[in-house]
């Protein structure tokens, strides 16, 4: 397959900390439909990759690209609304989940976008919780597991078209888990979408993913 | 020389140093343990200032433009230094920046007074230039110390959400642009305190001065009102300066947090 036909692609990225290589070489490449399982002990830069992967720290070495190009080209602002990190600290601002969700609205880059209630109403009904009252929850006073429901409302809602998620389910109960999963496989069913998802529940990898990449043979 | 006011004889110094006795005596009866600093702490002061006198007077003879730069611009390094030295957390290049701004708002704001307001003549005469100047420097040094560390505490502590913004699709300054205004906030609060009360809480101690040395009050109040709308200016102008540079460095092109770049300092 053709570069430009893959969604992400990524070759020889390394990761260099206090004095050492945490991971090097690391190549790979995502296709339209991929769900690719991250797996690595604890401690082997998982997090570090996600991070690399959408430049919030730079790139030592090796490159990425989107649809072909470089994440310069695509300028990062842009480049991050389509490669979407959501990272397992989730964190929410000032003001109801309400307020949260339509805030991402104000960044420029989603000038064209617009605040999608009915959407939202759907998901959060899909995840076992009452729409009204959930958007009407305090972002500051949700538990672990609202927050990271939250944020990845707020990620899916804008329509990215690569999803990291590092440790998205982490705090969140079975049935919600489901729900999630659930949500998550929708959204890759679209055209030209591809997800990368790190998680402690190694059943939850193999159910989900369709392939898996151990960040623990690069070290 | 002539003057219109008492002079303090060395004898009268000594009679003054009287009123230090009642501190040291009063923590040697309760025991406070603080005789001895109170003592060196005087000792210090009286030091520095009286050798300060004595540069200022040699100082207020010179004649030559250069001499009196040359002046000013070590007062302006020695304060661009010790606004970053108060600072928790440092990166490369923190005292060029500070040194930059320090440099550039109070010769902006220094000049401006000089040559616009005062009208001096000629603009570098030291009477006016350097205790103008000196004003200027202790009070945006204040600011930038203020500022810059509130700059990187901010970002340290809301670092989550510097790149949850980020990494939505955020521009550097659409991430960030909280954390610079509250530096500015924060850096401006004493000098807007300080005017806000000045006159009815405090007697500016450069007002007083001019009073005890004969001054006409209304001239000493006007001299004071200049003074504090060049402290308020540059000190503005330094923070803004300074948080904007540790902007630049802090938050890179490519739209990056870069808090690997800051050291805290052990204290």
């Amino acid at each position: 397959m053709k570069s430009s036909q893959l969604v992400l692609f990524v070759q020889n990225i390394g990761r260099h900390l206090s004095g050492r290589w945490l991971w090097r070489g690391v190549s790979f490449d995502l296709q339209p439909g991929d769900w690719l399982g991250l797996v690595a002990p604890s401690g082997t830069g998982k997090t570090l990759l996600m991070r690399n992967l959408v430049l919030l720290d730079p790139l030592q070495e090796g490159e990425v690209r989107l649809e072909g190009k470089t994440p310069a080209e695509w300028t990062l602002p842009v480049y991050r609304t389509r490669v979407m990190y959501l990272p397992q600290r989730a964190t929410t601002f000032d003001g109801t989940v309400r307020d949260n969700l339509k805030q991402v609205f104000e960044l420029g880059v989603y000038r064209q976008h617009r605040y999608d209630q009915g959407k939202l109403e759907a998901w959060i009904d899909k995840l076992g919780r009452d729409p009204a009252e959930f958007l009407n929850l305090q972002g500051p006073r949700l538990s672990g597991g609202e927050t990271q429901l939250l944020a990845l409302l707020r990620g899916l809602q804008l329509d990215p078209q690569v999803l990291l998620l590092d440790e998205p389910t982490a705090s969140l109960d079975a049935d919600t888990t489901a729900g999630v999963e659930e949500l998550l496989y929708t959204w890759l069913s679209q055209p030209d979408r591809a997800c990368i998802l790190t998680s402690h529940d190694s059943d939850q990898i193999h159910r989900v993913t369709n392939r898996q990449l151990n960040l623990g043979d690069f070290g | 020389m002539e003057t219109n006011y008492l002079a303090i004889s060395y004898g009268q110094l000594a009679l003054s140093a009287l009123l230090i006795l009642v501190n040291v005596g009063l923590s040697i009866a309760l025991e406070l343990g603080l005789a001895r600093s109170l003592l060196t702490s005087s000792l210090r002061m009286m030091v520095q200032l009286l050798l300060i006198g004595y540069v200022l007077e040699w100082l207020f003879t010179q004649d030559n433009a250069l001499v009196i730069l040359a002046i000013s611009l070590l007062m302006t390094s020695v304060a661009g230094i010790a606004a970053v030295n108060r600072t928790q957390r440092r990166f490369a290049g923190i005292y060029w920046n500070s040194l930059l701004s320090v440099l550039a708002s109070s010769a902006l704001v220094t000049g401006f007074a000089v040559v616009g307001i005062v009208r001096v003549e000629p603009w570098y005469d030291p009477q006016y230039l350097i205790p103008l100047l000196g004003m200027v420097l202790g009070n945006t040094l204040n600011g930038i110390s203020l500022g810059l560390d509130r700059f990187m505490e901010g970002l340290n502590s809301q670092r989550d959400q510097v790149e949850t913004l980020l990494a939505m699709g955020a521009t550097r300054w659409e991430a960030a642009h909280r954390q610079v205004r509250e530096a500015l906030r924060v850096g401006m609060i004493p000098t807007i305190n300080s005017m806000s009360v000045m006159g009815l809480v405090s007697l500016p101690g450069m007002m007083t001065g001019q009073i005890l040395a004969g001054a006409n009050p209304i001239d000493a109040v006007r001299y004071q009102i200049v003074i504090m709308f060049m402290i308020a200016a540059g000190t503005a102008l330094g923070i803004y300066g300074v948080v904007l540079l540790a902007y630049k460095r802090l938050l890179s092109p490519e739209h990056q947090l870069r808090l690997d770049l800051l050291q805290s300092v052990g204290r």
